[in-house]
């Protein structure tokens, strides 16, 4: 080892990641899309004080049944229609379930944790029922997926510019509302009566109740659209991303979702970036394998096994986590029940 | 059970609502399978359920190996209803059982292997002590990380889950994989599997686990430690005035409930398993939450609440081989357990249980540390 072998290194892998760029770019917004839209889920319920775990069962959930609907509607109907009905009834499972857990956390003042849980194991438990009882005898597919844009070549071809205008636009429809999602919600959150009104009962419920804020009210419609957008989520692995519903298919992308909420200090564009950075962070876990460095980097990396690149997007959630997390402050009544006066 | 309520009095107090709600998820998960039986090849079928519960009571205690199922597929619900009801007790809610039972079967699985040869005496306990080791080790990161930096354990639980799955994948396939199979899987354990009591596989954690559920008990009611557990858990600020060092407990009580967690890998590993290869289930994780919320974090309710799951899961494949009503409808039922609990109001209106004059609250307050820290009101003291 000589004394610019780590300078060398480091070189070696910057131009490494400009090589593999093409190929890594339009990969991180599909794999950022669930997380990023779990995680716009999570921010508009902390924002009004209501803590949801349970963001994961309600994608799985919702994953199901757009799958289903597909299942059931793609032979009298024709592909196109079952799957936009399919994402239709994908986010309204999602809207039904917010209101279940709008009810259990707000009217209830059921403890918001353990109303997550329930919505995770119900998650599990009805959509694998449902499977074994539904789908897997029929033995036939789904409805498929939904094409893809594609950009034309002249333009994902252009060096530089090429492969960011792919990362954004050469996807579905679901990936590509993403943005436009985070960019309406960060606007209401910070510049509309609405949002004024969530972070207030986020915030301060007694003061924005005393002021004529219904915060119930608030807090029910902030979980409801939250969850509807969390059943695009569902909508996007089952009928953009894979055509098909396997048992437990989510695979802990609600947590990571509410780790990109924490990571983006509770805004919607902070908890994009952090959906976007664990996106990168598995797509790189991908490319090392169907694209591996040369020369000494390639020695090395190849001394890293596969399995640890998979673990990668995971152990980075728990150090960011551990490191953002003590110097970000969450909405002050985030996870507590509202009690109104004398009704406590 | 009006007549029980003045002789058992405090006992049917605390258990009447878990006991109600197992009624009355059992009855909705009636209703789904009813309503869900009109989409199947058999047809619309409304005795259905009855068919599947009696299945179901058959394949948990309906002969001596059924029994013997049960009690296995308890015991290590009962260390992972202790990890996570520890963790109730101290304010936490550790989803991290799933991780850290891998990692303490895996341990016990590389230990056992190297000490396949040696008298069941020392392999065995050597095994469960790696195992509860690495449970443990890999419970204190995620209580160290809370403690110290208010990373809260529920994300960094199961992200640590995840990772664990992959992490130990890789080194089953590159560190200590068994030559002569055809696929990555550790040694044999040989001596140092945990004894057969009786049947076929009745094996010795059952017994381990019950002392455990004693010692935990123990450790919680009468001494220093698990009263600043407890102290902590109801309110970390009082406990701060009074002297104790909640950070401290914090770390302390993820670490004991990895521990546990670690055991019943450990144990599942030494008496069901015999190695470790990748995909092994670890449907312990969800189903130990389940059982620590049905039994109220108590380590007797725990004890029982283990026993019911652990019928359940024994006696579901028959369920499911002889109605075809799916083996999931498992987790439907866990999971309007917990509904009802968490929302006792239902239960309280279906059956006109009034409430409580002292409201028993481990169920209110593990939502507490996510936001600012404060405790939710009516918490304190």
């Amino acid at each position: 080892m000589d004394i610019l072998a780590l300078p060398r290194l480091i070189w070696e892998f910057v131009v490494y990641l400009f090589a593999v760029m093409p190929d890594l770019l339009p990969i991180i917004l599909s794999l950022a899309t669930p997380l990023a839209l779990g995680a716009l889920c999570g921010v508009l319920g902390e924002r009004s004080g209501v803590v949801n775990i349970g963001i994961e069962g309600i994608m799985l959930m919702a994953a199901f049944f757009g799958y289903l609907t597909g299942f059931v509607l793609h032979e009298p109907l024709g592909t196109g229609a079952a799957l936009a009905l399919g994402i239709v009834v994908a986010v309204g499972t999602g809207a039904l379930l917010g209101l279940l857990h709008a009810w259990l956390t707000v009217t209830v003042r059921a403890d918001q944790i353990i109303a997550g849980t329930m919505m995770n194991i119900a998650a599990f438990g009805v959509t694998g029922y449902l499977n074994r009882l539904i789908i897997t005898p029929s033995g036939r597919g789904g409805a498929g997926v939904i094409t893809p844009f594609h950009l034309p070549d002249q333009l994902a071809t252009l060096p530089f510019v090429g492969p960011i205008l792919a990362m954004f636009l050469d996807q579905g429809p679901i990936a590509m509302s993403v943005i436009v999602l985070v960019l309406i919600s960060q606007f209401a959150l910070f510049r509309t009566r609405w949002g004024l009104r969530t972070r207030a009962v986020g915030e301060h419920p007694k003061a924005a109740d005393t002021v004529g804020i219904d915060v119930f009210r608030q807090r029910y419609m902030n979980v409801i659209i939250g969850c509807g957008i969390a059943g695009l989520a569902g909508a996007y692995l089952t009928l953009e991303s894979t055509g098909s519903f396997q048992n437990g298919m989510t695979n802990g992308r609600g947590f990571i979702a509410l780790a990109a909420v924490i990571f983006g200090r509770w805004t919607p564009l902070g908890s994009f970036l952090g959906a976007l950075l664990f996106g990168t962070a598995t797509a790189f876990g991908i490319i090392v394998n169907v694209r591996p460095a040369e020369g000494d980097l390639g020695t090395l990396m190849k001394t890293i096994p596969t399995f640890w690149y998979a673990a990668l997007p995971y152990l980075i959630t728990v150090v960011i986590l551990a490191g953002v997390v003590g110097r970000s402050t969450p909405p002050a009544a985030d996870g507590i029940p509202y009690a109104k006066e004398g009704k406590g | 059970m009006r007549r029980w309520r003045g002789r058992l009095g405090p006992t049917w107090a605390k258990a009447s609502i878990p006991v109600y709600s197992i009624v009355l998820a059992f009855a909705v998960a009636a209703v789904v399978v009813i309503v869900s039986s009109a989409f199947t090849a058999t047809g619309f079928d409304p005795l259905l359920p009855f068919a599947a519960y009696a299945r179901l009571l058959a394949g948990s205690f309906g002969s001596d190996n059924a029994v013997y199922n049960t009690l296995v597929a308890a015991a290590p619900l009962m260390f992972g209803g202790l990890a996570v009801g520890i963790g109730l007790k101290a304010g936490l809610f550790n989803i991290g059982v799933a991780g850290q039972f891998l990692v303490g079967a895996f341990a016990a699985a590389v230990t056992g292997a190297a000490l396949a040869t040696a008298p069941t005496i020392v392999g065995m306990p050597l095994a469960m002590l790696a195992g509860a080791l690495a449970g443990a080790a890999y419970g204190f990161i995620p209580g160290y990380l809370k403690a110290r930096t208010g990373a809260h354990e529920v994300v960094t639980t199961i992200m640590l889950n995840n990772a664990a799955a992959l992490l130990l994948t890789w080194a089953v396939n590159d560190l200590v994989r068994a030559p002569g199979f055809s696929f990555p899987r550790t040694a044999e354990i040989g001596h140092s599997a945990l004894p057969i009591l009786a049947g076929r596989n009745l094996h010795l954690g059952i017994v381990f686990a019950v002392a455990a559920v004693f010692v935990i008990r123990w450790i919680l009611d009468r001494t220093t430690l698990g009263f600043e557990i407890r102290t902590v858990g109801a309110n970390p600020n009082a406990a701060r005035y009074a002297g104790m060092r909640p950070i401290f407990i914090t770390a302390l009580t993820m670490t004991i409930s990895g521990l546990l967690a670690g055991l019943a890998g450990a144990i599942q590993m030494l008496g069901v398993i015999g190695f470790y290869a990748p995909g092994i289930t670890a449907s312990v994780g969800f189903d130990s939450i389940a059982v620590a919320l049905l039994g109220r974090s108590d380590p007797i309710g725990i004890l029982f609440a283990a026993l019911l799951f652990g019928a359940f899961r024994a006696g579901a494949p028959l369920m499911q081989i002889e109605t075809s009503v799916p083996i999931e409808v498992i987790d439907i039922i866990q999971a309007l357990v917990i509904l009802f609990l968490a929302a006792d109001l239902i239960v309280r209106r279906v059956f006109r249980v009034r409430a409580p004059k002292v409201e028993i609250t481990e169920m209110a307050t593990v939502t507490g540390s996510w936001g600012a820290g404060t405790p939710p009101p009516g918490t304190a003291g």
